[in-house]
């Protein structure tokens, strides 16, 4: 069995209360940083265990916190990102959901490694149940001593607060998170300057996401060294992937970065296959906007080597052949599937979300959903399909932030990846109304890329 | 948009006036704007919907200008620029969960309600719209409804007939 460090206690009764997860050990991070540890301690923990953002991006976090400017006399922020919006991902819901003490007691330890005061945990509008729930365990830390003045005697103060969202997935982009805790639009800010200089309140701020921050905790009690030790190479530690699409059992787990893809969708002791007996077509790895994979290449590289679960090995071969772990919202389509189907919704779901400042992605995803609209009921041309790669390209790294790749991504991909997929909906028009195209090719070996 | 019926109902309540000093508490003297969505939210769990009087005075409260709260109001998906049934289904349509059959369930859930997308049943009881990834998507095909924002996992046609008919009875 793989080791938890976040879910040890998940199943505990009791355990969303402050009293269960105290007996569990809970909050014992915050009393050695507190009693024994320096902010700059805390910093070199946390940079020694290899930790990388877990919202997507993979960013180093001892570094971004290192880069925290810290002029005198200017407040310093915290803001937890639990605006959990990329498609395919529901880790955060579940663990504040579960084991809510967990972040705030990341909360606590890492705005102290901060030195923030008062810190925010940015929750999407949609978790009403989970902003609820987080409120109650900031109550009922605030009341043992834990949060509020001079903690546990050592003088530092934190006040938490919630921040509720609105429905907006652009709001997960941490520049535009902060204009919406400032109770605007949530359009993203050009960078420079970073938020670590100037963020909320145009004060130096981090921005984190709920898994990264969780992830403080163990560090701490186990030290940045033992944490490393997990993991393969610069992908140390254990990462929660969210598992949905066709998998027999959906669901959170935490893994051990390294496992193997294939044994993460077929092992019982994760997913336990494709349901119904059918057969695995494609992964999309890390939350909707990676590229997709067709089965073959989501088991093994274009080197024919065993793909794993890690920031490195997902990214084999680049996007040619290779995706991301991006957020770890892992899911898998069965033989019945249809691509196309999937790549209008993706792009429909990019056109809602796109906040309209640039135009690239402004105008482009909304084309992208009109193309592939036309292609999936049975109005497409084949230069539809080059005018989509056309279309993306022209979106990709022309805007302020990443949404624009986000929408690009899985178009491009789809294209480069099932072709013959998108041209059969072109030569079948009527058929494809009322069948898919099926496993076709997808899931056969590799053909040899050696040179 | 902005133009629909515009009844006033009114000012706020000393309850609501009291949760929006809450809001406007979390953040620094001079921040207080950073409250707006929460009580956006606020007015709209208490009137369904958010009408222009209604967030003029919600400027009024925070002493900013009126189109700051029309600009947010008109961005976020959430927030609700016309009418809406008592209870309104928002289903999610995007990927994950139209792979274990949401767009089977939004039709469903237009023949048993008798209206399409958007529309408000007769009775002014049920509305109904397909929304983006509300991250759930291990328990797929999966709804929420507000203003408590309970989410109704692992959506059958029968388990929907019976929320449904659970809502009407309530």
């Amino acid at each position: 069995m793989a080791r938890k460090l976040l879910l040890e206690y998940i199943n505990e009764p009791d355990i969303h209360t402050f009293e269960i997860y105290r007996q569990k050990g809970g909050y014992r991070s915050v009393e050695k940083v507190l009693k024994t540890m320096s902010p700059e301690d805390v910093l070199e923990e946390v940079k020694k265990s290899g930790l990388r953002g877990r919202g997507g991006a993979g960013f180093p976090t001892g570094m971004k916190w290192s880069f925290l400017a810290k002029p005198e006399g200017v407040p310093r922020y915290l803001v937890c990102n639990a605006d959990e919006s990329e498609p395919g991902t529901f880790k955060d819901r579940y663990l504040m959901s579960y084991i809510p003490h967990l972040l705030i007691e990341g909360m606590i330890v890492s705005s102290y490694a901060l030195g923030a005061n008062t810190s925010y945990i940015y929750v999407r509008g949609e978790m009403m149940p989970q902003i609820r729930i987080l409120e109650k365990a900031i109550k009922e830390a605030k009341a043992a001593g834990f949060l509020g003045k001079n903690i546990l005697g050592s003088g530092y103060d934190l006040e938490l607060y919630v921040h509720a969202g609105a429905g907006a997935y652009i709001c997960g982009e941490e520049t535009a998170l902060l204009e919406s805790l400032e109770g605007k639009r949530g359009l993203p800010r050009i960078k420079p300057p970073f938020p670590a200089v100037s963020g909320l309140y145009n004060c130096p701020t981090v921005v984190n996401n709920v898994e990264t921050i969780a992830t403080v905790v163990p560090i701490i009690n186990d030290g940045g060294e033992e944490y490393a030790k997990i993991g393969v190479g610069r992908s140390t530690g254990t990462k929660l992937i969210s598992a949905g699409g066709n998998l027999r059992r959906r669901g959170v787990y935490e893994i051990e970065l390294g496992v193997p893809v294939e044994e993460f969708i077929f092992s019982d002791e994760y997913c336990g296959g494709i349901p119904n007996g059918k057969r695995l077509k494609a992964v999309v790895a890390g939350g909707s906007s990676v590229p997709i994979l067709p089965a073959n290449l989501s088991l093994k590289t274009a080197k024919g080597e065993e793909r794993l679960m890690t920031y490195e090995s997902l990214a084999d071969g680049g996007f040619q052949t290779g995706s991301m772990l991006g957020s770890g919202g892992f899911i898998a389509f069965d033989e019945d599937q249809c691509i196309v189907r999937n790549t209008w919704n993706f792009a429909r779901f990019y056109h809602h979300e796109s906040c309209g400042q640039c135009s690239p992605c402004r105008e482009g995803t909304g084309w992208m959903e009109k193309v592939l609209h036309n292609l999936e009921h049975g109005h497409g041309s084949y230069s539809d399909i080059d005018l989509l790669v056309n279309v993306a390209k022209n979106i990709e790294g022309h805007t302020i932030c990443p949404l624009g790749d986000a929408a690009a991504w899985p178009v491009a991909s789809a294209i480069r990846h099932f072709r013959d997929e998108f041209e059969w909906h072109v030569n079948n028009p009527v058929e494809s109304q009322h069948r898919n195209y099926g496993l076709a090719h997808y899931a056969d070996a590799l053909p040899s890329f050696a040179e | 948009m902005l133009s629909v019926k515009n009844t006033d109902t009114g000012d706020f309540s000393p309850e609501m006036i009291a949760k929006f000093d809450e809001f406007v508490a979390r953040y620094p003297e001079g921040k207080h704007k950073s409250a707006l969505l929460s009580i956006l939210h606020e007015v709209q769990a208490h009137e369904g919907w958010l009408s222009v009087p209604s967030m003029d005075r919600v400027a009024a409260y925070l002493k900013i200008e009126p189109i700051e709260v029309y600009e947010v109001a008109t961005f976020y998906s959430m927030y609700f620029l016309k009418p809406q049934g008592k209870y309104v289904l928002e289903v999610c349509r995007t990927g994950p969960c139209c792979l274990v059959g949401a767009e089977k369930i939004m039709e469903h859930i237009e023949k048993t309600l008798g209206v399409k997308e958007g529309e408000v049943t007769e009775d002014g009881q049920f509305s109904w719209r397909g929304v983006e990834c509300i991250a759930a998507c291990g328990n797929g095909p999966v709804l929420q409804i507000g203003p408590e924002y309970t989410f109704h996992e692992n959506l059958t046609e029968e388990s929907v007939e019976k929320l449904i008919k659970e809502l009407k009875n309530k």
